[in-house]
C-alpha cells in the first residue's frame, strides 16, 4: 500500500505525534474532524500522556472537542438507562449492540468514539411488545411512509429507527444481525444465547467478543455505507487489539465466523486492519481465513475498492477513483442485502415513487 | 508583524484563487480559498489590519468559498461555502459572497471552539470592564454595538461573546460588524469616518454590509476582559432611553437562550453562564436615539464586587 494518510498514521501509533510540525497538526486535524475521530485521537494521546507535547494551537483543538465527548459519554449512560426503565415490562435483558455496547462496556473501542444512536437487539418473536414499550416511554417510529415500513419490517433486520419524542435521541431495534433478505443467515438465536453480561451493570449485556468483532465486520464490508468507514475500520482493530490477547480468542473467533456463514467478512476485516492498522492477527489465522476470501480474480478488486472506501473522508485523501470506489461499493452493499429482484424493484421504488422531501 | 495590508490587491487575490490567505482574528486563524473577486474586495476593505499567518502555520478554518459549478454558473452564478469538503449551507447568489464568507467564519467558530461558553451577542470593553448585548432577533444589537465602538469603546466581537470557563474573562474575537437596512446609513451618520464594506442588496436579511473594526480592537485582540454588565437592547422608533434591571434568575434563562452551546457544555456552561451573571449588572435597555444610548453606556457603574 501507498503512504498511508496522517490520521492513519496516527492512530496506528499515537506516539509518532510528538515529531509533528504545525503543518502536520494542520492536516491531521483537519482530517480527523471530517471523520469525526478527534475525541478518539484525543483519547489515545491522553491515553500515553502525550498531550503536553502537542502545540498550543492543536492542543486547542483537543480542548474544543473535550466537552462534545464527555457530554456524549454521559448521554449514552442516561439513554441506555431509560431504554432500560422502558424495557423493564417486556423482562428483557438490554443486549447493546457497536458503540454503546463498547462504550458501556468500557472497551477501548468506546473510548472518545462518537455515534448516533444506540442499537439494541432482541428476539424477533417480541418485536411487538418491545415497539409498544418503547413507544410508552416516548420513543416514536420515523419512517411513516408505507413502503418504507414494509421495507424495514418485512425485509429488514430491525424496526424503521425510533426517535425519542422530546430528546430526539434516536435508537435501532434489532432483531438479527444482517437483512432477513440476505443470502447470509447468523442465527439471532445463537448470538442472544451466548451474550455476556456487563460487569457491574444488571440488565445490561453485550455479544460475546468473538461475536462483537464479527458484527462489526458484517457491518462494515457489507453494509456499503463508507462515510464512517474508517471509524468502524479502527474499532475492528482495537477490539482485535483488546480482545486478541484473550486466551482462545483467535481460534474461537475462526471456528465462530464459520459457523455463522460470516468468513467473508472476517477475511476482509482481517486483511484491512492489519493493512491499515498493522493490527497484530497470527499469521495462522489469517491462513485459517484465506480460504474464505474471494476468488483472485475478485481479490485485487475489492482491494482497490476498500482501499479506497476506507480512507478518511477529506479532500486530501480523494482520489478521482474515492467517489467511484465507494459508489460502487454502495451497490454491492444493496446487492448483498437483497436478491437481485427485490433490490431492482427497491431502487426502483426509492427513485421513481417514494416522496421526495421539498427541496 | 505582517498585516494582510502588506499585500498589494493583486497579491491578495493571487494568494486567496491560489495557496489560500490566512488570517489570525482573535484566537482564530482561518485559511480562505476564493477565486472570488468580491471576497477580495470585501478582505481588502475590512481586513487590512489584521496579523497575516504564514502558510506552513497551522489554521483553524480552511475556509472555501467556490464558484458554483453547473449551467447556473452562466447565468445566475453562485457561490458556496465549504469546510474541508463540508458543505453546511445552500449555495447564494455571487454577490453575497462576502456576507456569505462572514456568515460562514461565525459558523466555524460556534460549532467547533466548545472551549467556550458562546453567546450570541457583541461585547464592547473601557477600563477592562465588559457589557455583552445578547441578540435576540430584531434587537439593534449591531447598530449600538457599532455606536459604541465609533465612540471610544473596543469592539470584542459583534456577534460572539466566548466566555473562558476556566476564569470567567471574555476573549475578543473582534471581525467586522454587520449592519443590515437602515443601520447602515445610521452608522454612516453617526461615525467619524466609517469604513463600510459595499452594500449587498436582497440577502435573506436584507440590505447587508460590514463596518471595519477598529485598528486598536484589533492589535489588542489577545487582552482579554471582565464581564461587568449584561445589557439586553432593544431598539423601538420613538421609545424614550429606559435602562431597566432584571433579575437574575430570568436573566439566566434569557442569555441562556442566547447561547451557541449552552447544552452540550453541561454543567460547565451551567456553572460559567451562573458565575458571569452573579458578576453583572443586568438590564433590559430601550432606545430610539443612539447618543443618548451613548450616554446611557458611559454611565454604567461598576457592579460591586
Amino acid at each position: 500500500m501507498k503512504r498511508l494518510p496522517i490520521l492513519v498514521c496516527a492512530l496506528r501509533d499515537p506516539g509518532q505525534v510528538v515529531s509533528y510540525t504545525p503543518a502536520d497538526w494542520d492536516l491531521l486535524l483537519r482530517q480527523s474532524a471530517a471523520t469525526n475521530l478527534t475525541p478518539t485521537l484525543l483519547s489515545l494521546i491522553e491515553a500515553r500522556g502525550l498531550l503536553q507535547s502537542v502545540p498550543a494551537p492543536a492542543r486547542a483543538h483537543f480542548d474544543w472537542v473535550r466537552p462534545l465527548a464527555a457530554r456524549h459519554q454521559q448521554a449514552v449512560r442516561f439513554e441506555v438507562a431509560c431504554i432500560q426503565a422502558a424495557l423493564q415490562p417486556t423482562g428483557l435483558p438490554l443486549l447493546l449492540l457497536k458503540g454503546a455496547a463498547y462504550a458501556m462496556a468500557g472497551l477501548e473501542a468506546g473510548r472518545g468514539r462518537l455515534f448516533g444512536d444506540i442499537d439494541l437487539l432482541v428476539p424477533k418473536a417480541r418485536l411487538d411488545d418491545v415497539e409498544a414499550a418503547l413507544m410508552l416511554a416516548g420513543w416514536a417510529g420515523t419512517h411513516h411512509d408505507d413502503y418504507d415500513q414494509r421495507y424495514y419490517r418485512q425485509w429488514m433486520h430491525e424496526l424503521p429507527p425510533m426517535t425519542h419524542v422530546r430528546r430526539g435521541s434516536s435508537i435501532d431495534v434489532h432483531h438479527a444481525l444482517v437483512p432477513e433478505t440476505a443470502p447470509v443467515r447468523p442465527d439471532p438465536d445463537s448470538l442472544r444465547a451466548r451474550a455476556r453480561p456487563i460487569e457491574g451493570m444488571p440488565g445490561l449485556a453485550t455479544l460475546a467478543p468473538d461475536d462483537m468483532v464479527l458484527h462489526s465486520a458484517v457491518h462494515l464490508f457489507f453494509d456499503g455505507e463508507f462515510d464512517k468507514g474508517l471509524r468502524d475500520l479502527f474499532d475492528l482493530h482495537r477490539l482485535l487489539g483488546e480482545f486478541g490477547v484473550e486466551p482462545g480468542f483467535w481460534d474461537g473467533l475462526v471456528a465462530r465466523a464459520r459457523v455463522l456463514e460470516l468468513g467473508r467478512p472476517l477475511f476482509y476485516a482481517l486483511r484491512h486492519t492489519t493493512r491499515m492498522f498493522g493490527t497484530a492477527v497470527p499469521p495462522a489465522v489469517l491462513a485459517a481465513v484465506a480460504p474464505q476470501g474471494p476468488n483472485p480474480v475478485l481479490l485485487p478488486l475489492m482491494d482497490w475498492l476498500f482501499a479506497r472506501a476506507l480512507l478518511p473522508l477529506h479532500p486530501s485523501c480523494d482520489t478521482r477513483a474515492s467517489a467511484g470506489a465507494r459508489f460502487l461499493l454502495y451497490v454491492r452493499g444493496n446487492w448483498l442485502r437483497m436478491p437481485p429482484l427485490l433490490l431492482s424493484r427497491h431502487l426502483f421504488h426509492k427513485a421513481f415513487l417514494t416522496p421526495r422531501a421539498a427541496s | 508583524m505582517l498585516t494582510v495590508a502588506s499585500l498589494s490587491r493583486a497579491e491578495l487575490a493571487a494568494r486567496l484563487a491560489g495557496p489560500g490567505l490566512s488570517v489570525q482574528t482573535g484566537p482564530f486563524v482561518s485559511r480562505i480559498h476564493s477565486p472570488i473577486d468580491r471576497i477580495a474586495e470585501g478582505i481588502a476593505t475590512l481586513y487590512g489590519d489584521y496579523p497575516l499567518r504564514a502558510l506552513d502555520d497551522f489554521a483553524d478554518f480552511h475556509v472555501h468559498m467556490r464558484r458554483s459549478g453547473g449551467v447556473r454558473r452562466w447565468y445566475r452564478p453562485q457561490v458556496s461555502f465549504d469546510i474541508d469538503g463540508l458543505v453546511p449551507f445552500e449555495p447564494l447568489p455571487q454577490a453575497h459572497a462576502f456576507p456569505m464568507l462572514e456568515w460562514a467564519l461565525n459558523w466555524c467558530i460556534s460549532t467547533r471552539a466548545h472551549a467556550y461558553l458562546m453567546i450570541h451577542a457583541a461585547v464592547v470593553e473601557r477600563d477592562g470592564l465588559a457589557a455583552i448585548l445578547p441578540a435576540p432577533p430584531g434587537s439593534g444589537k449591531s447598530t449600538l454595538c457599532a455606536a459604541l465602538v465609533s465612540r471610544g469603546w473596543r469592539l470584542l466581537s459583534d456577534e460572539l461573546a466566548l466566555i473562558r470557563p476556566q476564569d470567567g474573562l471574555l476573549v475578543p474575537v473582534p471581525r467586522p460588524i454587520s449592519l443590515k437596512n437602515r443601520s447602515i446609513d445610521v452608522i454612516r451618520g453617526f461615525a467619524r469616518d466609517p469604513v463600510i464594506s459595499r452594500p449587498v442588496e436582497n440577502t435573506t436579511k436584507g440590505t447587508v454590509a460590514h463596518v471595519k473594526a477598529p485598528s486598536d480592537s484589533i492589535a489588542r485582540a489577545h487582552e482579554s476582559a471582565r464581564p461587568a454588565w449584561i445589557v439586553f437592547p432593544k431598539y423601538e422608533a420613538g421609545a424614550a432611553t429606559s435602562l431597566e434591571p432584571i433579575a437574575r434568575a430570568r436573566a439566566f434563562f434569557r442569555v441562556a437562550e442566547n447561547a451557541f452551546n449552552y447544552s452540550p457544555l453541561g454543567a460547565v456552561g451551567f456553572n460559567t453562564l451562573a458565575d458571569t451573571i452573579d458578576r453583572t449588572a443586568i438590564y433590559d435597555f430601550r432606545y430610539s436615539q443612539l447618543e443618548e444610548a451613548i450616554a446611557v453606556f458611559a454611565s454604567l457603574e461598576p457592579p460591586a464586587p
